[in-house]
This record gives structure tokens, C-alpha cells and sequence, in this order.
């Protein structure tokens, strides 16, 4: 079914390019740093900033274009209505008038503004995950969570969680397809019809679905145990992380763009 | 229904280096009221080739006829052209019944979920119970119907009777093709028996068109009177059941395997004991190796009184038999 092979969220494309060398936890920090800058980001240069910072980083990547904005498809919806809302909802200048509803000069800009930050924002969650797989990306994780175990964060089975995740998702995609052409099989129909029963036609799809992802589990969890799997305590690796002279080179990269944008903020001759 | 297939290619993943044609060019036709099995390694194809017959996959390229009806107009070149096919109507006649069907019951009672398919069609109520009853009779599950396990849960079954309730589910649309995938695959002995006994009667007693994807042959050579061999998403044999199982090296060569009891058969054969090679029955083969212990017997009886001239008779009546001890 078509419907499942859009998402490229959380797909990882194998690659050799400098992203793909950076060390998992660098590339984390950096997308949560940018995502904070994000939203400090007020004007037009703050804006070209941050696009130049993530082309750079896109070309870096060696990511095929096509894909990275193919996963952006199933929430073109959302930038629209985003979009008019700030369109028609921010007080000031007229920029021209709809019946009772009134664009303006303000508008206009905030609502780009607000699209350019879900896309920036979107593009690049999708290149982390592009470029890093999803067992490196959960080594990342915990070991920048495993300082906050003092304060009770359960680092090790947070990160644990993500990897199953990632892991199912395709095996519960293909689970729904399969499960899908059973119901088609029995005279099921996805497409049609008004919204109500569109929602309603996917009962016959979900239940057996989470059946199924029940089962999984409980499996999963069996098979775990069964070879002593006991949680973080005490657990060494095989791959250690080890960050290099690249990583220094892109937090220093990322802290300027930082600095630039936040500076922007408030200075005084924008 | 008669189904049959084109040229039929069906590539996964087309236009990425991991493109794979899972069918690959095949063309074949299946009679209204013939059973056929499709065997094949792991891998060759069978799947995807099935869900191509009620219309579930579109090739990619070539044509499937369902009725003589191509379902995709034009064919894959012709996208978008020509008149579309009511493949709901397609799916009504064609039953699919997937490996393990029991993972798509969803409904919270057995009847609910078996009225699936016939609610879908749009049946009118006293329809729709009709068939329900019909359907469950035949998969066994008659005897305490509507009132016992209908009301059950079908997530409380047992693994034979919730694959029973599924099948039943199919059925409820009154279908004149069935394709099954693996319809026994992981039931015990005595809910596989009984499967077969229940796919035998809609073939021979209601006349259902049978389309068997199977692992295991000696459900094949009990169901089938064709077997379609695949690999690599191409054919590689196809001819009667007892025609194609006759051959158990070539079908071991491709990772599969004759029934149990062609295999001693060939083995018998292969140490000297003159026995027919092309029996599929443990009932079949019972009778014949009676009848050559009969001759055996009768061979030794005969050439007792002669004595001494064992090593000459070697190619006479009884020799079979004394090479059988080598």
C-alpha cells in the first residue's frame, strides 16, 4: 500500500559522507541546540542563517534530496493550515481582505516564518536519523542521559525502548499490510467514503495489529530473559563512542551558528 | 473462475538498486473447477504471484484474466486507461486465505467477525445470518453454531478453530476460487486433517475451484491433481501431482521434497525391488508392497526345491528380492 511507503521518518541510509562519521551524541547535542536556536530566531538573517547551516549540512550528508523532502509530504497539510492562520490571525497592516477575514503585512511574515521553522525543524530530524543508524542513534542517547541516572533516569532502559521501537517499525508495517489485503481479501474498503468511515474501516486493520504487536512483545520479552537480559546495571560494550577532531569541528561550527542567530536577537541594528 | 496470468512480472521496490522481480515473466492458466498447488523454495515467488489473482497486487507488467476479464484494462502500460474492473467483485469471487489468517480476526464475537465480508457486500440481514451458519458449518464448527462458539470470543479460541473462523470468514462470500497460502502450516495433526477433509468437500462437493500454496507435499497430493512448480519467480515445472512428484531429485535440487511415501518408494526402487516409482498414497504404497512381497514370496517358494542354484537365479523371478539383503 502506498500509504506506508511515504514515511521516510526514521529511516537510516547506510553512507560514508563526514555527517555519517560524527559521533552519534555530537550530532544529537547539535540538533538539540539548533532546534533551541530555532526558536530564538526572529529575522530574516537569523533565517538565512539557519537555512545556510542546514543546506551545508544536507550537501555534507550526501542525502538524496528527493528523499529527505519526500518525508515531509504527509504534513504539507499542516504547514498550509499553519501557514493561513497566521495569515489571517495577526493583527496589523491590511495586505488585502477575504470577506470578514483580513491578511496582513504581519501575517504574511509570521506565517513564513512559522513554516520555514516546522520545515528546517523537520529536515533536520530526518537527516540525524538518515545519517545515523538506529543503534548508534540510541548508543547516543543514553550515554547523553546516563548522567541524569543520579536524578533517577532510567538512561539504559529509555534507550533500550527506542532501539526495539526502531527496530519493529517495519516489521509492523509489513504486519499491516499484510493484515490490510486480508481485509481488502474480505471485501474491505480503505479509500472511500466520508471521514467517519474511513476511521471506522480501520478497526478491522488496528485491532488485529495491536494483537499482533502485543504478541510481538511478549515474545520479545521471553526471548530476552531467556538469555539474562538484566537491564543497565553493570553493562559494558563492544563499540565504545569516541569522539574526534570532526566532532570538535562541527560543535565549533554549531556554536557560532548559535552565537550568530541568538546575537541577532538583540542587536540593536537588524 | 479460470485465472490466468500473462507475462506476468511484479517488481518490488522498482527504480531502487534493491529492485527485485519477485514474478518474473509468467504466463499460465488455471480451469474453473481444477485444484492446483504451487510449490517452490522460499523466496520463488508464490505469494506475490497469488495476490496478483484477485486483483490485491498490480503487475507491474502483463495481465491477469479472471473469467477471461483482464483486471487491469490495458495492462500496467496502460495506466489510468481503459474501463476499471470491479475488483471488489473480483475479491468476492477469488477468496484469498493468507499464511496464518488467524491474525486478521478483529471482531469481539466468532459471528461478527465471520459477517465481515458478507456485511461489506451489502447483504441484506437474513442473508448475511444464512451465510454465516453455512460458512461455519462447513469449517466444522456448525455442530454448536450460532449459539456456542458463535457468541464466543474469537481471541479465546484454540489456534485450529481460530484458523477455522477465519477461513469461515472468507467463505461467508460465497466464493467459486479459493487460494489458500499455507493453509496448514503450524496446526496440529488432527486440525490439519481436518482442514484437508473440510478443502477436499468444497472442491469435490461444492465444485470450488482450489489453489493450494504449500510447503508440504503430501497435503498437495492429497488436494491437488496439478502442482505448478516455482523458483526464482519463474516456473520450473508444472504437470499432474503424480507426474511432478515422480521426480523427487529435481524437486530436491530446488530445496524441496516428494511426499514421504514417493521417497520410499525410490528408495525400494534404487535397492533392486521392481515397484512402481509414481505412488503419492501410504494407501497406494501399502498395496504395492504387498503385492511384491507376494511375488517375492512366491519367487523363493518356487525356487526351494532346486537347491544349489541361487547365484544364476539372480535375474529371475525371486532376484529382486534377495538384492533388497545386499
Amino acid at each position: 500500500m502506498s500509504m506506508f511507503r511515504d514515511i521516510t521518518i526514521g529511516q537510516y541510509l547506510s553512507g560514508s559522507s563526514v555527517v555519517h562519521r560524527l559521533d552519534p551524541r555530537t550530532k544529537i547535542t547539535i540538533v538539540g541546540v539548533f532546534m533551541v536556536v530555532l526558536f530564538t530566531a526572529a529575522s530574516a538573517t537569523a533565517y538565512g542563517v539557519l537555512i545556510a547551516f542546514t543546506a551545508l549540512a544536507v550537501a555534507l550528508a550526501h542525502v538524496p534530496t528527493g528523499m529527505l523532502f519526500r518525508g515531509l509530504r504527509p504534513i504539507l497539510f499542516l504547514l498550509l493550515l499553519t501557514f493561513v492562520l497566521q495569515l489571517f490571525l495577526t493583527r496589523g497592516r491590511v495586505l488585502f481582505e477575504l470577506g470578514p477575514l483580513v491578511a496582513t503585512w504581519e501575517g504574511l511574515r509570521l506565517g513564513v516564518f512559522m513554516v520555514l521553522r516546522l520545515l528546517l525543524l523537520l529536515v533536520v530530524a530526518s537527516l540525524l536519523t538518515l545519517t545515523t543508524s538506529p543503534v548508534s542513534l540510541t548508543d547516543g542517547l543514553e550515554a547523553i542521559l546516563a548522567p541524569f541516572g543520579v536524578v533517577g533516569v532510567p538512561a539504559h532502559e529509555l534507550a533500550m525502548m527506542m532501539t526495539i521501537a526502531l527496530r519493529f517499525i517495519p516489521t509492523l508495517m509489513e504486519e499491516a499490510d499484510k493484515i490490510m489485503k486480508a481485509q481488502m481479501a474480505r471485501g474491505a474498503d480503505f479509500e472511500t467514503g466520508n471521514p467517519l468511515r474511513r476511521v471506522r474501516s480501520l478497526v478491522p486493520l488496528l485491532v488485529p495489529l495491536f494483537v499482533s504487536a502485543f504478541r510481538r512483545a511478549d515474545e520479545l520479552a521471553t526471548a530476552m530473559e531467556s538469555r539474562c537480559y538484566r537491564g543497565g546495571t553493570k553493562r559494558t560494550r563492544l563499540n565504545r563512542l569516541k569522539a574526534g577532531a570532526l566532532d570538535a569541528l562541527a560543535a565549533a561550527a554549531t556554536a557560532v551558528m548559535a552565537l550568530v542567530v541568538i546575537g541577532l536577537r538583540w542587536w540593536p541594528f537588524r | 473462475m479460470s485465472i490466468e496470468t500473462r507475462d506476468l512480472t511484479h517488481v518490488y521496490m522498482s527504480g531502487t538498486p534493491r529492485a527485485i522481480a519477485a514474478v518474473d515473466g509468467i504466463s499460465l492458466r488455471i480451469e474453473d473447477g481444477e485444484a492446483v498447488g504451487i510449490v517452490g523454495p522460499t523466496g520463488s515467488g508464490k505469494s506475490t504471484l497469488v495476490q496478483h489473482f484477485n486483483g490485491l497486487l498490480r503487475p507491474t507488467s502483463g495481465h491477469v484474466l479472471v473469467d477471461d476479464t483482464d483486471l487491469w484494462g490495458a495492462g500496467a502500460a496502460g495506466r489510468g486507461r481503459g474501463r476499471r474492473v470491479d475488483l471488489r467483485g473480483v475479491r468476492r469471487k477469488v477468496g484469498l486465505i493468507f499464511q496464518f489468517p488467524e491474525h486478521q480476526l478483529f471482531e469481539e464475537t466468532v459471528l461478527a467477525d465471520v459477517s465481515f465480508g458478507p456485511r461489506n457486500l451489502g447483504l441484506p440481514a437474513a442473508e448475511i445470518k444464512d451465510r454465516v451458519a453455512e460458512a461455519l458449518r462447513i469449517v466444522g464448527l456448525g455442530a454448536d453454531g450460532a449459539e456456542g462458539i458463535g457468541r464466543r470470543s474469537p481471541f479465546g479460541l484454540s489456534g485450529g478453530q481460530m484458523r477455522r473462523v477465519a477461513i469461515a470468514g472468507v467463505l461467508a462470500m460465497r466464493p467459486s476460487t479459493l487460494v489458500l497460502d499455507e493453509p496448514t502450516a503450524g496446526l496440529d495433526p488432527r486440525g490439519r486433517a481436518g482442514l484437508l477433509d473440510t478443502l477436499a468437500d468444497l472442491h469435490h462437493k461444492l465444485g470450488l475451484t482450489l489453489v493450494v500454496v504449500s510447503h508440504n507435499m503430501e497435503d498437495l497430493a492429497f488436494l491437488v491433481d496439478r502442482v505448478i512448480v516455482l523458483d526464482k519467480g519463474k516456473i520450473v515445472g508444472d504437470g499432474p501431482t503424480r507426474e511432478v512428484f515422480s521426480r523427487p531429485d529435481r524437486l530436491r535440487s530446488l530445496g524441496l521434497d516428494a511426499p514421504p511415501v514417493v521417497g520410499l518408494m525410490h528408495a525400494l526402487a534404487a535397492r533392486g525391488a521392481k515397484v512402481r516409482t509414481d505412488l503419492l498414497y501410504p494407501e497406494e504404497a501399502v498395496a504395492e508392497i504387498m503385492r511384491w512381497l507376494g511375488t517375492r514370496a512366491k519367487g523363493r517358494r518356487g525356487r526351494r526345491p532346486s537347491g544349489g542354484a541361487r547365484g544364476k537365479d539372480g535375474a529371475g523371478e525371486g532376484g529382486d528380492g534377495a538384492s533388497v539383503h545386499v
